[in-house]
């Protein structure tokens, strides 16, 4: 508890002093939630440039990626935030795994090693965020335990969350099924790669930052 | 051969939170699969996740985690005020328990109202346990 009134007060002294540029803005979730297209997306709608290279092999993402000073505009409104792209958080990753990929053993344990890394860096950045979009990949069962240690943690540091059902374009995919597992949270439906719901992405955005 | 290690809180309660998580991966890297009497703190979960990540070898591939909450109802403001207070004093308080098992034997822990079932690497077995109701 103790830790968490330590936190708190840090954070408060920490937004005191924070200029509105300095806003960090997370994306988390798990593996293959499409994290890094959707920064690709924020980045090349804003910027024009890419953020990272995306792949259907999971943990492709496996260092923290930043884009600074990412301005987004509404109408007359505008934002400016530090986009943070973090590697998807696991409970387990297995060499054999990428070996199974098509890897050779040296890369698939190359591989490994650096995702391990990689998730052990986006837990330790959590503590930085000032806000953060969860991506879910709205395809898949949402109660997954890291989903829910993921947002629990974000709720416990008081950090705001917008949670992001990805893959809306797909059959399998469902966002009341999001929806329905966390009731608290502001839900939105996007496909960053078939660019569904963009729009109102942004419009979140500007909600949950302002 | 599965082996259930079942670990009462209080064995856990004196611990600092890096103890906890240690005693419990020593468990889940013997090739257990732990159940704990009570559940983690949020933070203890997450720095659970991330110390499995440092000690992932060729031997230890990680974990598979579920933690449940013991089902209470809420009345109203109030009760869920008390419920929030009472959980910040004493973690512990709202019951549950987590199951905490080696990604080398466990695939998948699904979680149902009725049914826990763990699913193993290798195998299609679902075993089915009936999830018991705490007073």
């Amino acid at each position: 508890m103790e830790n968490i009134f330590q936190k708190w007060i840090n954070r408060l002294l920490k937004n005191l002093f924070k200029k509105k540029q300095d806003i960090k803005l997370g994306l988390y979730g798990p593996p293959n939630a499409g994290k890094t297209t959707l920064a690709n997306h924020i980045s090349m709608d804003w910027i024009g440039e890419e953020m990272g290279s995306v792949s259907n092999v999971p943990h492709e993402t496996r260092e923290i990626q930043i884009k600074e000073q990412v301005t987004i505009k509404s109408g007359k409104r505008e934002l400016t935030f530090n986009l943070v792209d973090t590697p998807g958080i696991a409970t387990r990753i297995d060499y054999e795994d990428f070996l199974k990929a098509g890897m050779s053993k040296k890369e698939s344990k190359k591989r490994a090693k650096e995702a391990t890394k990689g998730v052990v860096d986006a837990i330790k950045w959590l503590d930085d965020m000032d806000a953060v979009v969860v991506v879910l990949d709205a395809t898949k069962d949402p109660f997954s335990q890291v989903n829910i240690t993921i947002i629990g943690n974000l709720q416990a540091r008081d950090v705001p969350v917008l949670i992001v059902a990805n893959k809306i374009d797909l059959k399998k995919s469902s966002l009341k099924r999001v929806s329905d597992a966390f009731p608290q949270y502001n839900v939105i439906g996007i496909s960053a790669k078939e660019d569904i719901n963009i729009d109102k992405f942004y419009e979140e955005l500007f909600n949950l930052l302002e | 051969m599965l082996t259930l290690h079942f670990v009462p809180y209080d064995e856990i309660r004196g611990l600092s939170s890096s103890s906890r998580i240690q005693k419990l991966l020593t468990h889940v890297k013997e090739n257990k699969i732990v159940i704990l009497d009570g559940k983690l703190r949020k933070e203890e979960e997450v720095e659970l996740i991330r110390t499995t990540m440092e000690e992932i070898d060729d031997k230890f591939t990680g974990i598979e985690l579920q933690v449940w909450d013991a089902q209470h109802k809420e009345t109203g403001f109030f009760d869920s005020l008390k419920m929030r207070i009472a959980s910040m004093l004493v973690p512990d308080i709202q019951g549950g328990f987590t199951i905490i098992g080696p990604a080398a034997i466990i695939k998948e822990i699904k979680k149902d109202p009725s049914k826990i079932q763990l699913i193993t690497q290798g195998s299609s077995l679902t075993r089915v346990r009936k999830k018991t109701k705490r007073k």
